[in-house]
C-alpha cells in the first residue's frame, strides 16, 4: 500500500474510533494523519513488539487531543490489536482521548495539558544526548498550542543545548477551539519567531502532503540545531463534514448518517 | 553545615555513585549551594534559566529517559507555579522526578510574601501519586537521601536552607513512610515537622516541668501520611497540637485532623500560620508575628487539656 492509500486507511480507522463512540477531536486528528503515516512508515527507528526499546526514536504528541490520529496509526504499526480502536473513551480503555504512556504501548509521553509535552520533548532530546543513543526525538504542537508560554521556554533551552537531534512540527491549520487563530490571538509570522529563537525552520506549503514532509524531514535530519518543520494544514482534512465544520471540529459529534458518509467518501477514494 | 551543603555535598556523592542522576536549577543554583556541585558535573546539573514550568517537564522528560531528575527552586515556585507540571508530567505520568523546594514558609525571611509559601502542601498534597518529605536536620536529609533515590516516583522536598537546630544524633533511626518518635509522653500528642519540630521539643521539655507528659511526633513525611503512628499515639494520649511551617489549611494540620477524625477522633489544635500571607522579617520576629513560638504550643497544650 502506498502511503497515499494508506493515509484514508488511517483517515477510516480514526473515523471508526470516534464515529463508534459518536463523539471526539476529529479535526486536529484528521489535519496530521500524513505527518504520522510518513513518521511511523518512513523516519523512526522503533520496533512495535517492544515499545521500550532502549535508544529508540520518540514521537511526543504535544497535542495531546490528536490521541485518534496516533492511535490508528499505533495499531497499524502492530503495537495492539485492531479491536482496540472501538474502545476509544470507553470505560476502562487503553486508548483514553489524549495520549497516555502509562495505557498505550507505543506512546512516549502522556500530554493534553498543552505547552508540556513540547517542554518534555525537549528533555528527552536532552537525555538523548546525554546519553548519545543516536535517537531522533519528533514532537508535534498545535498552533493554538503555541499560545502557550512553556512553548518558548523549551523553545529557547532546544537551542541553547543545540538539540539538533529534535525535530518538531507545528500543525498549523490555522483553527483553534474557539474559532481562528488570528481572530483570537495571532501566532504570525510563525515561521520568524521559530528562527529568532535559534531554531532551522521549514515551512511545507501543504502540510498534507506526504512527498514534502518526507523531504523536510530528511532536511531537518542533518540540521545543526533543533529544527521546526511548519505544516500548512487543513484542520478535518480529507473527510468533507469535519473539513467543512471548520472552526467546529476541535471536538464534534457524528451521527451514524456521518460516519456512513465518511466513510463512502473515504472509499471512494481508495 | 547549612542543610543546602549538606544536600549538594550528599548529593554529589550519590551522584559518582549513580550516573542517572541529574539536577536542574532555574537560575537559583548558587542560593541552593550547588555552585561546586556544577563545576564538577558540567553536564549534568543543568540551569534552565528563569522556567520553572520548562524545568519540571524537561525532568519529566528526562526521567522517561531513564534518569532522575532533581529539580530545584524556591517552594513557591517549585510547587505553585507548577502546579499542573507536577499534577500531568510528573505525577500522573508517574516520572521518577525529585522536586526540592528551598525556603520554606517563614524561612524565605527578607524575601518577603511573594516567597513564603504557605499552601505548597496543601496545593501538593491533594495531587495524587506524590511523596511530601520535609527534613527536620542534616542528620535526617543525609539519612533519607539514599531512600529517597531509590524510591521510584515523584518526591517532593520540602527543605530548609540554612543552618538548623540539632535535633537528631547519628544514632537516630528513618524510615521514610514512618513518623519519628521524639520524646514519649501520656497527656497529649505534639506532631510537628520541619523547624516547627525544635520549637516542639522545647515546649515538651517545659510542660513536662510543669506536669504535663506530652508525646513529641516528628511527621516528616507529610504524604503519605503514617496513619498507623498518628492513631496509635492519640489514642494513648487523647489530645493533639500540631505544630508546622505552613497555614493550618491544607498542611500537615489537616492531614492529622483527617486522620485522627476518622479513626480516633479527639481534641485537636494548630499551631501555624493562620491563613495570612507572609512578610518581610527573620525567622524570630515572624514567629511572634504568626504565633509559632514554643510558648504558642505550650499555651495551646495547656486549653487542650482543659479541654479533655
Amino acid at each position: 500500500m502506498n502511503l497515499e492509500s494508506k493515509c484514508i486507511q488511517i483517515r477510516k480507522d480514526i473515523l471508526f474510533e470516534i464515529g463508534t463512540l459518536g463523539v471526539g477531536h476529529i479535526g486536529g486528528s484528521l489535519s496530521i494523519v500524513e505527518l504520522l503515516v510518513v513518521l511511523y512508515n518512513k523516519h523512526m527507528n522503533i520496533e512495535p513488539k517492544n515499545p521500550q526499546l532502549a535508544g529508540r526514536d520518540r514521537l511526543i504528541v504535544s497535542k495531546g487531543h490528536s490521541g485518534p490520529a496516533v492511535y490508528a496509526v499505533l495499531c497499524d504499526m502492530g503495537y495492539f490489536p485492531k479491536s482496540w480502536l472501538e474502545t476509544l473513551n470507553k470505560p476502562g480503555t487503553n486508548l483514553p482521548s489524549h495520549c497516555d504512556m502509562k495505557r498505550t504501548p507505543g506512546i512516549d509521553m502522556t500530554t493534553g495539558s498543552l505547552g508540556q509535552g513540547f517542554s518534555c520533548a525537549v528533555g528527552i532530546a536532552k537525555a538523548s544526548k546525554l546519553k548519545n543513543d543516536g535517537a531522533t526525538i519528533y514532537t508535534i504542537i498545535g498552533d493554538g498550542e503555541s499560545q502557550e508560554g512553556q512553548i518558548w521556554e523549551a523553545a529557547m533551552f532546544a537551542s541553547h543545548h543545540k538539540l539538533n537531534n529534535l525535530i518538531a512540527f507545528t500543525d498549523y491549520n490555522k483553527l483553534q477551539l474557539d474559532g481562528y487563530i488570528e481572530d483570537i490571538c495571532s501566532i504570525s509570522p510563525l515561521d520568524k519567531k521559530w528562527e529568532s529563537f535559534g531554531w532551522k525552520v521549514i515551512n511545507v506549503k501543504n502540510g498534507n502532503c506526504c512527498k514534502e514532509i518526507d523531504e523536510a524531514i530528511i532536511e531537518a535530519k542533518i540540521a545543526s540545531k533543533p529544527t521546526m518543520i511548519i505544516l500548512n494544514t487543513v484542520k478535518g482534512y480529507g473527510i468533507g463534514f469535519a473539513e467543512n465544520a471548520k472552526t467546529a471540529n476541535h471536538s464534534m459529534t457524528i451521527t451514524q448518517e456521518m460516519f456512513e458518509e465518511g466513510l463512502k467518501e473515504l472509499e471512494e477514494k481508495l | 553545615m547549612e542543610m543546602r551543603k549538606l544536600l549538594a555535598s550528599e548529593l554529589e556523592k550519590e551522584m559518582k555513585k549513580n550516573e542517572n542522576i541529574v539536577v536542574l536549577n532555574a537560575d537559583l543554583a548558587r542560593p541552593n549551594g550547588f555552585e561546586n556541585l556544577s563545576i564538577n558535573y558540567p553536564e549534568r546539573v543543568i540551569n534552565v534559566g528563569i522556567a520553572e514550568q520548562n524545568m519540571a517537564c524537561i525532568a519529566a522528560g528526562m526521567s522517561s529517559y531513564g534518569f532522575i531528575p532533581f529539580i530545584c527552586t524556591f517552594t513557591p515556585f517549585a510547587t505553585r507555579r507548577i502546579c499542573d507540571q507536577i499534577a500531568i508530567s510528573i505525577c500522573y505520568a508517574d516520572q521518577n522526578v525529585k522536586i526540592i523546594g528551598t525556603d520554606p514558609g517563614i524561612s524565605a525571611e527578607f524575601n518577603g510574601g511573594t516567597h513564603m509559601s504557605v499552601e505548597d502542601i496543601g496545593v501538593l498534597r491533594s495531587i495524587p501519586n506524590i511523596v511530601i518529605f520535609e527534613p527536620v536536620d542534616n542528620i535526617q536529609l543525609k539519612n533519607m537521601l539514599p531512600r529517597i533515590i531509590d524510591y521510584k516516583g515523584p518526591i517532593y522536598i520540602r527543605m530548609f536552607r540554612k543552618q538548623t537546630g540539632a535535633i537528631f544524633t547519628e544514632s537516630d533511626k528513618f524510615d521514610l513512610f514512618k513518623c519519628k518518635l521524639i520524646k514519649e509522653g501520656t497527656d497529649l500528642t505534639i506532631f510537628c515537622s520541619g523547624i516547627m519540630v525544635e520549637e516542639s521539643v522545647k515546649a515538651g521539655k517545659i510542660l513536662e516541668k510543669q506536669g504535663i507528659k506530652a508525646e513529641v511526633v516528628n511527621v516528616h513525611t507529610i504524604k503519605p501520611i503514617d496513619k498507623e503512628t498518628i492513631i496509635k499515639s492519640v489514642e494513648k494520649t487523647g489530645a493533639a497540637i500540631v505544630a508546622e511551617n505552613h497555614n493550618v489549611i491544607g498542611g500537615l494540620y489537616s492531614a492529622v485532623a483527617e486522620v485522627t477524625c476518622e479513626n480516633c477522633p479527639v481534641p485537636i489544635k494548630a499551631v501555624g500560620i493562620q491563613d495570612r500571607f507572609g512578610q518581610v522579617g527573620k525567622i524570630p520576629y515572624l514567629k511572634s508575628v504568626y504565633n509559632m513560638h514554643s510558648i504558642d504550643i505550650i499555651r495551646a497544650a495547656r486549653e487542650i487539656i482543659t479541654l479533655n
